[in-house]
């Protein structure tokens, strides 16, 4: 190996350093505004939780004032009187989430098991990537879809068959009661369910696929069947996962506004059943705020938001401590 | 631990014309080295001469790529680290608190173990770092990206596509590339940190090559777990063993005849 | 062996394998009708009109241009104020504050913001615009969606930049770079095509963002590019037609949630499409 030009360029002189020094200092003048300025976003990112902490209850102090505990006890939602109580929507709230939680979590995760044991390989790529784009599809769309295929269909077919069913059998047969709107409580969650369905599915999907394939080899090895493998290795090993998916796909249930607000009916009541309608907290606010008057209307819908924040908080704090519980056992 | 060639007075300025004068670039004194509580250089006291190839030997875990990190403080970008003691360079101790990291790190330049060239261009992985330092204009600049790269031996071989993103070159051809980066840069002292380990014989070989001509103008340090490498390139050894240096000269002695037991069973490949 | 034991184990297999099928065939099915539905009745409503003419009274012919209009202005906006917040809030995280005990409390604030109920969003910027200002306005509805796109941006700058090898850095550091230097024309040149994904799928995000819109930046039944007014979006009328009992109007509001879907998609496609190429090269 031959270089073939004298090297000038190997050493510095003392002017040089000098002028490199200078050059130096306005670097890092730079990087120290840079940093600055980065940090200053990252604690932009903590004011605005707390600005929306602030906001909600400076909003929400009016109401909170004038009815107390009151708010959450009890139903009477009117505004001609100015006399506000939160339970209904919080019923509504709870109970459309229950719902679509009991059915989308058993398909989820049954999904989830086709994706990372039965599927053919071949086929494994396109349905979880289908599933995913799914899962980013604004939810108005599913509420547009729920209001003019999902509510009549369940109308013409499925709730009268449901009072039909049930109609003699103590407990259902009040759950089931009364004339088949189509739109209501039940009509609401199912939609949940499905908005949320790819959302719990891909996430699932992950966990399951997270799993050590020598766990699952050596269960295959003693002769087990995939459902054993399922059951008794994949599950208890994801299982702090799996509820944390689960619980994010609960949060995003419970904040949801729009798919909710088309079907849900808006009816300030509890009803034993679940074919009559009802409202939830962001259905409510979204079909009454721009149109409330008067502060205590208004402050009495900010109170609302401030439950529902204060709930989906929870929730999703717990989703996360158990998901980040995870990524520490993953290293 | 025995130092087998006298170490004379620190002086600085130009380097003397006379080879056989030993000057040293770098004196290490005491030093300890700390991830967290525990510690991971114990007292080691050692010159690094200038011109010369210093290699460090040692098993797994010996300390010398902690040893190697300190003289360019790369353990400042994490937490939890520190040393203690003295690293004498050029009138300033290196791992004082006020020392100016980027400037120090623009005098003593790093090769790592893998190559990092950046996701840039061939030229822009060169000329980025002489831009740091220096205005230069383009006709200037162009000669200082050639230059470099002649000096790594590259240029031949990439003169055609320096537009071309520095990935596509082949391993050797990075590491070389990642050499032409540091000599840049001018600075007086080279690290390499196992610089080899992951190359195939032949480009193996040419490194070994440069470093061989490199030490004219340079400073040289190298860690490396290849006992041949450390025979074939380097004038002195640091032998390092649970932190500790155990023993240092003139690498054909160290070699041929080392006075501690243990640098002996290491050499003869009875661990390590 | 037991042949009763074994059995019952074959049975329980089958049964629970299909389960599995028939939900993926039901899920599969259900979420496909859903596009099917959408498509057949956005499609019988697309014409040249939707896209030149502006939402009509109730029966009338128009289209959604108002609407088209706003949405894009307003996401401009939100991106264009949520993006470098979210990068330089990421880049502390990943970078300078790494180690830091403020990163991981702004973690996880950063995913509590990001699955907030998003109508909670548009009530805390009704409360700090809105009422301030007097009246809604398309600039309160862009910031409301810069709050959705902030946490989005956080988190993946996070992730792309915790993905760039640390021997990267001490390449960088070890010629002299400071770390600002490092940063932008290492960390983030090798982290690009993730932040450009991210950025995509935060727009994909808030182009569907009904909640938000509804009381900040109203609604606007003509053309204004006015950010200080009201201003219309595809959500807010989606919704307000769909709602209506008038048939046009719901027409027009199938075609705009066609669009709204075709858009999403089309983003998420590109944002996928470009994550798989950087694990390819």
């Amino acid at each position: 190996m031959v270089v073939d030009v004298t090297w000038q360029g190997a050493r510095v002189g003392a002017q040089d350093a000098a002028e490199r020094a200078n050059a130096l200092r306005k670097l890092r003048l730079a990087d120290v505004l840079f940093h600055a300025v980065t940090r200053s976003a990252a604690i932009f990112v903590l004011l605005l939780l707390g600005g929306v902490m602030v906001a909600l209850l400076l909003g929400a102090l009016p109401a909170l004032t004038t009815f107390g505990f009151d708010f959450v006890t009890t139903q009477s939602w009117n505004p001609v009187t100015e006399k506000f109580g939160a339970l209904a929507p919080i019923y509504g709230t709870l109970v459309t989430s229950l719902i679509a939680m009991a059915v989308a979590v058993p398909f989820g995760l049954l999904i989830a098991m086709f994706l990372t044991e039965l599927c053919p390989m071949w086929a494994r790529r396109p349905i979880g990537i289908a599933i995913e784009l799914l899962a980013g599809i604004p939810s108005i769309i599913y509420g547009i879809w729920g209001l003019f295929v999902l509510a009549p269909f369940l109308q013409q077919y499925v709730q009268p068959a449901l009072i039909a069913t049930f109609g003699e059998v103590p407990v259902l047969s009040s759950l089931f009661a009364g004339p088949p709107y189509g739109i209501g409580v039940l009509t609401a969650g199912l939609i949940l369910a499905i908005m949320v369905l790819p959302f719990i599915t891909s996430i699932s999907r992950d966990v399951f696929d997270a799993v050590p394939p020598v766990l699952k080899e050596a269960a295959y090895g003693l002769g087990c069947s995939t459902w054993e493998v399922m059951r008794h290795v994949v599950l208890p090993y994801t299982r702090v996962g799996v509820i944390g998916g689960v619980m994010l796909g609960l949060g995003r249930a419970l904040g949801e506004t729009m798919a909710v607000t088309f079907v849900i009916g808006n009816a300030h009541k509890i009803s034993s059943s679940l074919l009559a309608p009802g409202t939830t907290i962001s259905a409510t606010i979204a079909n009454e705020f721009t149109e409330a008057v008067g502060d205590l209307y208004t402050s009495s819908l900010i109170a609302l938001g401030l439950i529902l924040f204060v709930i989906t908080f929870i929730v999703l704090a717990i989703a996360r401590y158990l998901l980040l519980r995870i990524e520490r056992k993953a290293g | 631990m025995s130092i087998a060639t006298a170490i004379p007075s620190a002086a600085s300025g130009r380097p003397q014309a006379d080879p056989a004068v030993l000057r040293d670039k770098v004196a290490i004194r005491d030093l300890e080295f700390f991830y967290g509580q525990s510690k991971a250089l114990n007292g080691i006291t050692l010159p690094l001469y200038e011109n010369k190839v210093t290699a460090f030997i040692g098993p797994s875990g010996c300390g010398k790529s902690t040893l190697l990190r300190v003289l360019n403080r790369m353990y400042d970008l994490y937490p939890n680290q520190r040393a203690e003691g003295q690293v004498r360079f050029d009138g300033m101790n290196i791992v004082d608190p006020g020392v100016d990291l980027n400037l120090l790190r623009a005098r003593i330049g790093m090769v790592f173990q893998k190559p990092t060239p950046f996701p840039m261009s061939i030229y822009e992985n060169i000329a980025f770092g002489i831009r740091l330092y220096e205005k230069l204009g383009k006709r200037e600049l162009d000669a200082r990206v050639e230059q470099s790269l002649r000096r790594a031996a590259l240029w031949d071989e990439v003169k055609d596509k320096l537009n071309a993103s520095g990935l596509g070159l082949s391993g050797g051809q990075q590491q070389r590339l990642c050499i032409a980066r540091t000599v840049a840069v001018r600075p007086e002292v080279i690290l390499f940190d196992e610089p080899c380990s992951a190359l195939d014989p032949i480009s193996t070989a040419k490194i070994e090559e440069l470093i061989d001509e490199l030490k004219e103008d340079y400073t040289i340090v190298i860690v490396t777990h290849n006992m041949q490498q450390a025979a074939r390139v380097s004038d002195f050894t640091a032998f390092m063993y649970l932190g500790e240096l155990i023993e240092f000269g003139p690498t054909d002695r160290i070699f041929t005849s080392p006075s501690d037991r243990r640098t002996q069973d290491y050499i003869t490949g009875r661990f390590g | 062996m037991d042949a009763a034991i074994h059995n019952a184990r074959r049975r329980r297999n089958a049964l629970a394998t299909a389960a599995a099928f028939c939900a993926t065939g039901i899920g599969l099915a259900g979420l496909a009708m859903i596009l099917i539905v959408l498509f057949w009745e956005g499609f019988s409503g697309l014409s040249l009109a939707v896209f030149t003419e502006m939402t009509p009274p109730p029966g009338s012919a128009g289209g959604l241009l108002n609407a088209i209009v706003g949405s894009i202005l307003m996401t401009v906006i939100a991106i264009a104020i949520g993006t470098p917040v979210g990068m330089l809030a990421g880049t502390y995280m990943a970078e300078y504050g790494r180690h830091e005990k403020l990163s991981s409390v702004v973690r996880f604030i950063n995913d509590i913001l990001l699955s907030a109920p998003s109508i909670v969003i548009g009530l805390f910027v009704y409360e700090v615009m809105v009422v301030p200002m007097g009246h809604f306005s398309g600039i309160a509805g862009a910031v409301a969606l810069a709050v959705i796109v902030i946490p989005v941006v956080v988190r993946t700058t996070e992730d792309m930049l915790m993905l760039v090898p640390n021997t990267l850095r001490e390449a960088a550091a070890s010629i002299g770079l400071p770390r600002a230097l490092m940063i932008r024309h290492i960390a983030y040149r090798a982290a690009r095509s993730g932040i450009i994904t991210g950025i995509l799928l935060a727009i994909a995000r808030i182009s569907g963002e009904t909640a938000p819109l509804l009381f900040t930046a109203l609604n606007n039944q003509f053309y204004s590019h006015n950010l200080n007014a009201p201003m219309s979006s595809l959500p807010v009328v989606i919704f307000q037609f769909a709602l209506s009992p008038y048939e046009d109007w719901q027409k027009l509001a199938w075609t705009g949630a066609l669009i709204v879907t075709v858009s999403v998609l089309a983003l998420s496609i590109v944002a996928r499409a470009l994550t798989a190429t950087r694990k390819a090269s």
